[in-house]
């Protein structure tokens, strides 16, 4: 299977979900100017910043040409994986719900967590069982996750530790569908035994079941 | 350019929605000797001149706020006349 990992201006975690993604399977760089996806089975929107965050997080990178062609590509059912100003530009650009404002500490938090799978029913926790803890890593100044309704949750912060106030301790959720889904901590930092976990992979390998089924 | 109208957006966070700055600075205020304040929120100003004023409201929905978390409050105003000359003499302006 083949993954795309869109880079916009200010991405930086471009190049660790390209190596997360290349544990289990392909994956190549999608430039954000770009309006073809080349392809690929799934789109990651990486962690970092888009065009300087101007006005909010994610406002101004929901508007570039890549962009339209994720939104159309989710739209027909395929995988997109948004993590942290990923999460927050699919949101921006209502691919899923809610919206994410400053932590609640109005501080830039960087901090290995625990967060629990809630919903093992989605393209990238089909690997996953619900109740299952992944210790991965959060960095982040505006993950406060907030939606009004119910949206599909499918990580929860773990053994309260809601770092960042965001509404009933969600960490990331997915749309109804299932195929898009969003996170504020890190999994693309979390697949090598030399930084201490490797539980972030169970996410990419997640994509690459249902790309196989 | 045809004539523009400036126009003010102030954006600021919806209410029943936490706004961590405004607490922050209504704590501080008090520290400073400053008594009697209360309902301190922090927002954003966007200001622009716009040809047509009626585009703003879309403008507001499309991209200056996100609905969802922010409310917003359109204040247009003519620009002063003095200032549209000093435009015209600016940089922007042909030379000779």
């Amino acid at each position: 299977m083949r993954f795309g990992v869109v880079r916009f201006p200010g991405s930086c975690d471009e190049v660790d979900a390209l190596g997360a993604c290349g544990r289990v399977g392909e994956a190549e760089i999608l430039w954000h100017g770009d309006r073809d996806l080349r392809g690929v089975d799934a789109v990651v929107i990486p962690g970092g910043f888009s065009y300087g965050d101007y006005l909010r997080v994610g406002a101004i990178a929901r508007f570039s040409p890549v962009m339209e062609s994720v939104t159309a590509f989710a739209r027909e059912g395929g995988p997109v994986l948004g993590i942290c100003n990923g999460f927050q530009v699919l949101c921006e650009a209502g691919l899923l719900p809610g919206a994410l404002l400053p932590n609640v500490g109005l501080r830039f938090l960087c901090r290995q967590l625990e967060i629990e799978v809630v919903d093992a029913g989605t393209a990238f926790t089909g690997a996953c069982a619900p109740g299952d803890r992944l210790s991965i890593p959060a960095k982040h100044q505006a993950g406060r996750y907030y939606a009004p309704g119910e949206p599909r949750v499918v990580f929860r912060y773990a053994h309260d530790g809601n770092p960042n106030g965001s509404s009933n301790d969600i960490a990331g959720v997915a749309n109804e569908g299932g195929n898009i889904v969003g996170l504020m901590p890190h999994p693309e930092h979390a697949v090598d035994p030399l930084t201490s976990s490797t539980d972030g992979l169970r996410l990419f390998e997640s994509a690459l079941a249902l790309a196989r089924a | 350019m045809a004539a523009s109208v400036r126009a003010r957006v102030l954006i600021r966070p919806k209410a029943g929605i936490l706004d961590p700055q405004g607490v922050a600075v209504e704590r501080a205020l008090p520290a400073l000797g400053f008594t009697g304040v209360a309902n301190v929120h922090v927002g954003r100003l966007v200001e622009l001149d716009v040809e047509d004023p009626a585009q703003l409201e879309a403008m507001c929905e499309k991209l200056l706020a996100n609905p969802l978390i922010e409310d917003y409050e359109i204040v247009s105003f003519e620009r002063p006349e003095a200032e549209q000359v000093s435009q015209v003499a600016g940089p922007d302006a042909p030379r000779s």
